[in-house]
């Protein structure tokens, strides 16, 4: 992207899965300081993967990055613990929404504000509370006893509660009812403009995540296969024909197909 | 009726957070603590005092110790019994070595030897998780078991291996009499539960819960989980070592590794489980259930007279108390404090439930 510095930069890395298996091969990718960047493709492509990487997650599931380096605003952040990152104002919301169960939705919101000691904690839940009314009808219950979609919200309310600069949200919308889906896509593009929240999504439901992202890449075995604004993501024939499901002529579906077929390492 | 919470308007948030959010909650536990304190001792006699209330509240201790640990930071523990241990050899080598040392303050430093030798073995938890840190605490018991019997400096070169732990004295004042050695376990009993109660409600507590329900996610928020699962071994540590001092000091008046045995921390991870994980009136519960039901097993058993041979009661005992334990996890999975939880929460709508 040209013009605004890069808040998130991720150049060139390789994944490696237990020494055997190569999940990402040279995925490069940067997000602008204030901008909502979706990362699509089909399950398996290495989104999750990235996202992990990023937060360097992978060593638990005995995966390493091999080559290639992360920056996150300005500064080498591969090697750091995923709670020096929630320090350094990055989070990251798992996918499969990964509330505390057995805690109430407040105590979950208080554990967001473990790494900070600026005394301003019950100022940050009001307003999360005001951003997500349900959550405070319900502050006192288990979070494990919520639906998927409050437990979705408790998720990204724990998150802000740290006051991140920057967002990862890994399937935001598994598992969700269509309109749950765009409640959350524009409470996020609301963060987005009111605070000035980054955000990087990694998508399945790539029409939604296009009409609220500026920009989008388009993951496939491991790198990115395309990449541009949302919109004229949105409105390639390509694209449109076999993330989006729709322009579903024959001709149109078969080219897509044969193309996606075409091994890589040919190209 | 009168156990109610309609009426009690919440304006803060502190309000909304008192341990004892019911007012008549909060009576409630102020009166029992002033009769535990001020009427129990002079009215209970010895056998009630020494034997029964005095064991089942040094055993909540240890079991509040190994709720924290267990309950809320999820790390499962055998070690329990070798960490009173060290509480026990680590106040009667104080007591003894330095006699100037006012007892208070040789416990307290019993109980931070205690902790230290927990932070050691918790660093094994930093690399496993689930049944292998069950497996590490059980190797801690053995460890420690071993070292007690293997160093005779450590039972200050007692030939026997059993030292007799002296009277404590405080302010020239003897504490011999069983009353006296009640009230000094209730009182330490009492005042390190309502550190624990805090402790939980804190940041660091809801750090420990957030470990417990899910790692991971606890890390991604911000828990430096390492610190957290030390926290919780040191503090765990910590209580279980003051019970173990108290165990031997005011209990059984001498320090044998018997005590602390692997059935020793069997019986409080028992308590804590039949008590309620994750709850400190659990572990009063769970401590009083074990230490009670056997008593009153006994007791049932003398109304047949003589129609029950000795031997036969003993396995008799054993057998009814076994059934009892199944009975009461299949009634209620999660603990004889969720019960009481449940009964309250009838008694909010009594006598007009909905």
């Amino acid at each position: 992207m040209s013009g605004q510095d890069p808040l998130l930069s991720v150049a060139g890395i390789e994944v490696m899965y237990g020494r055997l298996a190569l999940v990402l091969r040279g995925l490069t990718l940067s997000v602008p300081k204030g901008g909502i960047v979706a990362l699509l493709g089909a399950n398996g492509a290495g989104k999750t993967t990235t996202m992990k990487a990023i937060a360097n997650l992978l060593r638990s599931e005995r995966g390493e990055v091999t080559k290639g380096a992360i920056h996150y605003d300005g500064a080498r952040i591969d090697g750091l613990d995923p709670s020096d990152l929630a320090r350094r104002g990055l989070s990251l919301v798992m996918e499969g929404r990964h509330a505390f169960p057995t805690l109430s939705v407040e105590d979950n919101l208080k554990v967001g504000a473990y790494s900070r000691s600026d005394g301003a904690v019950a100022q940050s839940l009001e307003r999360v509370y005001s951003i997500f009314p349900r959550l405070k009808e319900r502050r006192n219950q288990p979070a494990g006893l919520l639906s998927g979609g409050e437990q979705q919200m408790c998720v990204i309310g724990r998150a802000l509660m740290a006051r991140p600069r920057m967002i990862l949200l890994d399937e935001p919308s598994m598992g969700l009812a269509p309109l749950l889906v765009e409640e959350i896509f524009s409470i996020m593009q609301q963060l987005n403009a009111e605070a000035g929240v980054t955000f990087l999504l990694a998508e399945q439901n790539a029409a939604v995540a296009l009409r609220y992202a500026t920009y989008g890449y388009l993951v496939e075995g491991g790198r990115v296969v395309r990449e541009g604004p949302a919109r004229a993501l949105a409105a390639d024939p390509e694209i449109r024909a076999s993330y989006l499901g729709l322009d579903a002529s024959a001709e149109a579906d078969e080219a897509s197909l044969a193309a996606r077929r075409r091994p890589r390492w040919l190209s | 009726m009168f156990y109610r919470d309609a009426g009690a308007l919440k304006t803060s948030y502190a309000q909304e957070q008192a341990i004892f959010p019911v007012a008549l909650d909060r009576w409630a536990v102020m009166a029992l603590v002033a009769v535990g304190a001020l009427v129990v001792p002079f009215v209970a006699g010895p056998y009630w005092l020494g034997s029964i209330l005095l064991p089942c509240l040094i055993l909540s201790l240890a079991a509040i110790g190994l709720n924290i640990l267990t309950g809320y930071a999820g790390q499962l523990s055998l070690g329990s019994g070798a960490f009173m241990a060290v509480g026990a050899y680590a106040a009667v080598n104080l007591v003894i070595r330095l006699p100037g040392l006012p007892f208070p303050v040789s416990f307290v430093l019993a109980g931070m030897v205690a902790g230290a030798v927990g932070l050691a073995f918790g660093l094994l938890s930093l690399r496993i998780r689930g049944f292998y840190v069950a497996v590490a605490t059980l190797a801690a018991q053995f460890l420690i078991e071993w070292i007690c019997t293997h160093i005779p400096w450590l039972v200050l070169n007692t030939p026997s291996g059993v030292v007799s732990t002296p009277t404590l004295f405080l302010f020239g004042f003897g504490f011999s009499s069983v009353p006296s050695r009640y009230l000094v376990a209730f009182v330490t009993v009492v005042a390190l539960a309502v550190v624990a109660k805090n402790l939980i409600r804190s940041s660091a507590g809801r750090a420990l819960m957030a470990v417990r329900d899910h790692e991971t996610a606890a890390e991604l928020t911000g828990v430096d989980t390492t610190r957290a699962k030390l926290t919780a071994f040191a503090v765990s540590g910590f209580y279980c070592g003051v019970a173990g001092a108290l165990w031997a000091f005011l209990y059984l008046g001498n320090v044998e590794i018997e005590a602390f045995s692997l059935h020793r921390s069997f019986q409080i991870l028992f308590m804590v489980i039949i008590g309620g994980l994750g709850s400190i009136l659990g572990s009063f519960l769970g401590a009083a259930f074990i230490v009670l039901l056997p008593v009153a097993i006994a007791n049932a058993a003398t109304l047949f007279g003589e129609a029950l041979k000795p031997d036969v009661l003993a396995n008799l005992e054993l057998m009814i108390f076994g059934a009892l334990i199944v009975a009461f996890l299949i009634i209620e999975p999660n603990g004889l404090a969720r019960l009481a939880v449940k009964a309250k929460e009838r008694l909010r709508r009594w006598p007009l439930p909905y």
